[in-house]
């Protein structure tokens, strides 16, 4: 009788389906790029958020199986950041580190992969992470000028050394700058962005007022001490960074001021309703069930089904959620209503009203993703409440830890069973996870 | 839900009561947006939007409203069509005018109509997506702004020149002004489309808007409404003084504009200008030089006299036999990108191309281009390995240029199986050979072919000359058999020749069509036989071009013969171009096939020449010398030719004797193509002759030649040319029963 007055909901828990838990996570603070870890390299962010969540868990150094980190724009100097932050976080030299890449999702592919590792048998207890550091991209020689330098190595007489570099002309000194822009289309992700607000007519205001619920929610958050994945960086030669510095609630007024940034003169999309250039660095403790708790841990929750989706990177750049969250709902047997807990990376406010709008749209449902009707827009009452990637920042390799962790979080703070992360990433591709809180 | 389904149909029948009321207009819609106008333009009639009387009227009227409505303070002009704005004036409504005066006041009231648009006390912005061309453009550079989407269908231009007429509603006057003399003249003269992007470098529109994707419409009908939006902010901006109506310009600009303002410089711009125009068209085309005219009446005389040289000059071009033979190609033009053989059973959705050359090749990327899957096999890996270079070679052109990403050229290349075996034959929709010209060759290739590909798969052949028949005796299944005559460059000529023979089914010949169509190109479909319809009208014509030669007229004054006569390429040059053993190749064929009526020049002066390697361009010497981009007469054709030579016949031998002597043998022939039914129809005759093989495009093809010149006085100089060189003159009788009856003609009479 007692269930028929509060149902209670059911696991998510798949006979044949080993159960694999997020036992922590901890990210750096996120820092807009250029201020105070201007001077670090990608590794080093990457090696705190290592050393936090050994610090967090108390995990043995050797225990971990494997290690894997996300990251979008390479340190060339350190492809494979992974294992350079390891190595410089104390873990063992014995664990092997790789890295991943799948622009804004990278962390979501380091933890995906790390759950199909232990789902598969091969591990049981494996480091999943992500980092991006933006105050230092690296910036290259012309084509002809690399193509210049690298003869030089060849050449083999004076004569031939001297000659080549007189071919060098002013038009080889200009440099190679790496945009945010898509490598296929040529157009930059604030571009798209105005135009799919456009498309579905997401209004400059819409966006404002977004952007500034996304920082109000973000500085209550951090106000009331509920940015507890946040752990402190003693950043060598400045003083301890304790907070992410990016959030600022501003007001309607201000924001009505600036200009079009990407669309001029008459687009909606500007610096105040679109994510930052961003620093930091962020990790997870993925192991099965049976590993965390023979090693006595408490998860935090369940990581259940996961989809990763793509689709035109010209006009549906960023649709990613819209695509995968009725997807992956479908795999886990859920409905938009039965989800406690909605954390979805904010890339622009225009890309998060539009993807909004989207999945609450019979006719794009059946006109573009082939379904029979819409699977509802998530109510904005649970919908981010922390604050988003628009306030909090946005390291692309990073925030998918951020957001898996934030919905482990919230879902025992707030009481709720299940949770549900999206995002989409450049390329035209998007990710979504179900997360079930662990049992109480 | 009573309540609910009662109120629904309420607001239907209020809004069907509201159609009623605004019935009578048909063209344009005005609806009030408070203090904005958006006028909106849809011909219910046609795919496009053109200036049509009744669109003009509608126009009118609605203006008037606009302007004596106090609450409207701007307007928004935009047509509720994907793909089109305006995309001209109706060349029907020009057509049906009896005389110069006529067309002369139709110029005036357009030209009264957009002085009124341009005088507007309330700022009108046209919002411009789609095409915008010839009076489309007028009426948009009249009103006070001008906002266009960057969708790769909005153009703007001026199309009118390649119809023998000129912007006849204020464009030669308000053009130069707004984008300068030489953007203007470049407009004007070449008539070519300028893609957005461009449009507003030059300042010929002020602003640009993104097309948008998916949302929570269709792409193209949200980005029509986005559009509006953007050009409702800017209407409301003129008002509000926050949007400048002048064009920012950059100090580079700013010099220009005040260099052109010497009337020194001027001149020097008329008279390059005119000297460039009088190079290109021989004097042939008139309404080159009337535009010049035009413009300069109203630079140096003032707008009044501009806009009297405007329409008295409309008027009087309007009338004159180039611009009707090139009205006449514009609409054949269009009947041959319909497929009047019905929409065949099976679409192509893989084709095979056998022979990677040239012309394989040239198959090959017009097909990519269409997403259709392309087998290129050749025999040899290195004739292979040519022609897949020449496709991505012709794909990476157009990246260069920008026409496409280098995304969409990889995505594009991607259609393109390069092999030299049958794979995936099995798979095949239809065949495409472009091997040798030779029937043993062909026979080969049909019967390895038919071992491998599906029973509904259509064989097609790439020939020149041969007869699909014969090739197609070799066939198992002769109903799938078809000829498919492209023209080199493949990516260029927008001709295709389709043959079929008396087993050919109708199915085959759609698909083939269809095929054709898709590829972008212009489609006839005649009769089998010797030379089919092109390469029969070219082959008596090079036959006299080599006895003109024989006669001691060299190349170059052979080719300003043949180009004095409107021909884009000289005789020689064309010879030299189709390669010279190709030319003797089919000279030889033709000659058994028809006789002593294709004779004339001396086969064997070709054959010696091929003997000595000079096949033409591709060898680098033919009739000329082709070195570093420089051609030059070949030096050792002169002795060859003197060992040919020939006495000429004085009375026979005239320049304009000669330039008839050539194109009254092509003429012939092609009438007598319509006479034995190789032809079809002579709008099919004059579109393979002037896109084909370059026929002068202001005489309007072969049978308009016939129809304006007079069957009877072609059939006069025949006759006399008959006296001197015998039957190769002999007019067919089908020429010789028109010239008995000056009322019959191939074409419909236009006024």
């Amino acid at each position: 009788r007692a269930e028929w007055a509060w149902p209670v909901k059911k696991t998510l828990s798949k006979t044949g389906v080993k159960n694999i838990v997020l036992v922590d996570g901890v990210r750096t603070p996120f820092l807009q790029s250029g201020t105070t870890y201007a001077d670090l390299m990608p590794h080093d962010l990457a090696r705190t958020a290592l050393q936090g969540l050994l610090n967090r868990t108390g995990i043995p150094k050797d225990a971990v199986d494997y290690i894997i980190y996300g990251t979008v724009i390479q340190e060339v100097k350190t492809s494979n950041v992974a294992r350079e932050a390891a190595l410089g976080a104390g873990f063992s030299d014995r664990i092997p580190a790789h890295t991943v890449t799948m622009a804004c999702i990278s962390s979501n592919q380091a933890m995906t992969t790390a759950v199909g590792m232990i789902a598969a048998g091969q591990c049981d207890a494996v480091v999943a992470g992500g980092v991006e550091f933006m105050s230092d991209v690296p910036i290259r020689h012309s084509r002809k000028m690399r193509k210049t330098m690298l003869s030089l190595n060849k050449a083999k007489t004076l004569g031939a050394r001297l000659a080549l570099l007189g071919s060098i002309r002013p038009a080889h000194l200009a440099p190679e700058l790496p945009a945010v822009a898509e490598f296929s289309t040529e157009e930059t992700m604030g571009h798209s962005a105005d135009r799919l607000a456009a498309a579905f007519g997401v209004s400059r205001r819409e966006q404002d007022e977004y952007a500034l619920r996304s920082h109000s929610l973000a500085k209550r958050a951090q106000d009331e001490g509920l940015l507890s994945d946040v752990v402190g960086f003693k950043v060598p030669g400045k003083d301890i960074v304790s907070k992410d510095n990016g959030i600022r609630p501003s007001s309607m007024e201000q924001m009505a001021k600036l200009k079009p940034a990407f669309v001029k003169p008459h687009g909606t999309v500007t610096a105040a309703n679109s994510s930052y250039l961003t620093d930091g660095a962020s990790a997870v403790l993925i192991m099965s069930e049976e590993k965390a708790l023979a090693l006595g841990y408490k998860p935090k929750a369940y990581l259940r089904d996961f989809v990763y989706v793509s689709q035109d990177p010209k006009d549906q750049l960023l649709l990613g959620p819209s695509y995968a969250t009725p997807k992956v709902l479908e795999r886990s047997g859920l409905k938009l209503a039965d989800i406690d807990v909605f954390e979805f990376h904010e890339a622009f406010a225009g890309q998060i009203l539009s993807n909004l709008k989207a999945m609450d749209s019979d006719w794009f449902a059946k006109t573009y993703m082939g379904r029979t009707s819409k699977v509802g827009s998530p109510p904005l009452d649970k919908f981010n409440l922390w604050g988003g990637s628009l306030s909090l920042g946005h390291p692309f390799g990073a925030t998918g830890c951020r957001l898996v962790t934030t919905v482990a979080h919230r879902l025992k703070k707030e009481g709720g069973q299940y949770g549900l992360v999206a995002a989409c990433a450049a390329g035209g591709q998007g990710h979504a996870m179900v997360i079930e809180a662990y049992p109480q | 839900k009573m309540v609910t389904r009662a109120v629904a149909a309420l607001s239907r029948f209020t809004i069907r009561a509201r159609c009623i009321l605004f019935a009578a207009r048909s063209h344009v819609n005005c609806e009030i947006k408070g203090d904005v106008a958006v006028i909106r333009i849809s011909d219910p009639n046609s795919k496009v939007n053109t200036l049509s009387l009744q669109m003009q009227k509608e126009m009118t009227e609605v203006m008037d409203e606009v302007w004596g409505n106090s609450a409207i303070k701007c307007v928004v002009m935009i047509s509720s069509k994907p793909g089109c704005f305006i995309a001209g004036a109706d060349i029907n409504m020009i057509q049906a005018c009896k005389s110069t005066e006529e067309v002369t006041r139709l110029s005036q009231e357009g030209q009264k109509i957009f002085e009124k648009i341009e005088k507007s006390p309330k700022p009108i912005v046209a919002a411009i997506n789609g095409s915008c061309l010839g009076g489309g453009l007028e009426f948009a550079i009249a009103c006070q702004y001008r906002v266009a989407t960057k969708s790769k269908t909005t153009v703007l231009g001026t199309p009118e020149v390649m119809l023998g007429l000129l912007p006849g509603a204020g464009g030669t006057q308000r053009l130069p002004k707004m984008i300068g003399l030489p953007n203007a003249f470049d407009m004007m003269l070449t008539g070519r489309n300028i893609r957005a992007d461009k449009a507003k470098k030059m300042g010929l529109v002020h602003q640009l808007v993104d097309t948008l994707g998916p949302g929570l419409k269709s792409p193209e009908e949200r980005t029509i409404e986005y559009l509006e939006e953007v050009a409702i902010d800017c209407a409301r901006g003129i008002v509000n003084k926050k949007l400048a109506l002048t064009k920012e310009m950059n100090m580079m600009q700013k010099i220009q504009d005040h260099v052109m303002s010497y009337s020194f410089v001027q001149n020097r711009i008329y008279s390059t200008v005119e000297k460039k125009v009088l190079k290109q068209t021989k004097g042939l085309y008139p309404a080159p030089m009337k535009i010049i005219e035009c413009v300069k009446a109203g630079m140096e005389q003032g707008p009044d006299a501009g806009y009297l040289a405007e329409s008295q000059n409309f008027g009087k071009l309007a009338m004159t036999p180039e611009s009707k033979a090139l009205v006449g190609l514009y609409h054949g033009q269009v009947a041959c990108k319909k497929n009047r053989f019905g929409v065949p059973e099976k679409e192509v959705k893989t084709l095979a191309i056998l022979g990677a050359g040239l012309i394989g090749a040239g198959i090959a990327q017009v097909t990519v281009e269409k997403s259709i899957n392309t087998i290129l096999k050749d025999i040899t890996e290195e004739a292979l390995n040519q022609g897949q270079h020449q496709v991505y070679k012709g794909l990476n052109d157009k990246t260069k240029k920008k026409s496409i990403t280098s995304f969409e050229r990889d995505s594009i290349l991607s259609n393109l199986t390069g092999q030299l075996d049958y794979s995936g034959f099995e798979k095949a929709d239809m065949v495409i050979e472009a091997v040798f010209e030779d029937l043993a060759i062909k026979h080969k290739v049909l019967k390895e072919v038919e071992a491998v590909i599906p029973p509904n798969c259509v064989f097609a052949s790439n020939t020149a000359a041969l007869a699909i028949k014969d090739i197609a005796a070799a066939s198992k299944r002769p109903e799938k058999v078809v000829g498919m005559h492209y023209f080199s460059p493949v990516d260029k000529m927008q001709l295709l020749e389709i043959i079929t023979t008396d087993k050919t089914s109708k199915d085959t010949t759609a698909s083939a069509v269809a095929l054709g169509l898709k590829q972008g190109k212009v489609v006839i479909v005649v009769g089998d036989g010797p030379g089919f319809y092109t390469t029969r009208c070219l082959a008596p014509m090079l036959a006299e071009a080599v006895r003109v030669l024989q006669e001691g007229v060299d190349p170059k004054k052979l080719d300003s013969l043949t180009t004095g006569f409107g021909f884009p390429v000289g005789a020689a040059t064309l010879a030299d171009k189709l390669g010279i053993d190709v030319a003797a190749h089919m000279a030889e064929n033709l000659g058994k096939a028809f006789g002593s009526r294709f004779g004339g020049g001396n086969l064997e002066l070709l054959k010696t020449m091929v003997a000595k390697g000079f096949k033409g361009r591709k060898s680098g010497k033919g009739f000329y010398v082709y070195q570093s981009g420089l051609k030059d007469i070949n030096p050792e054709l002169k002795e060859i030719v003197e060992s040919y030579n020939m006495m000429p016949t004085p009375a026979v031998s005239s320049d304009s004797d000669v330039q008839y002597r050539l194109i009254s043998r092509f003429v012939n022939e092609a009438v007598l193509c319509l006479q034995e039914g190789i032809l079809t129809n002579p709008v099919e005759g004059d579109i393979g002759a002037v896109f084909g093989l370059g026929f002068p495009p202001f005489l309007g093809g072969p049978f308009r030649f016939v129809d304006n010149f007079g069957a009877d006085k072609l059939v006069e100089k025949m006759k006399t040319f008959e006296e001197v060189f015998g039957n190769q003159f002999t007019p067919c009788q089908l020429l010789l029963d028109h010239a008995k009856d000056p009322s019959r003609k191939f074409h419909r009479l236009i006024h």
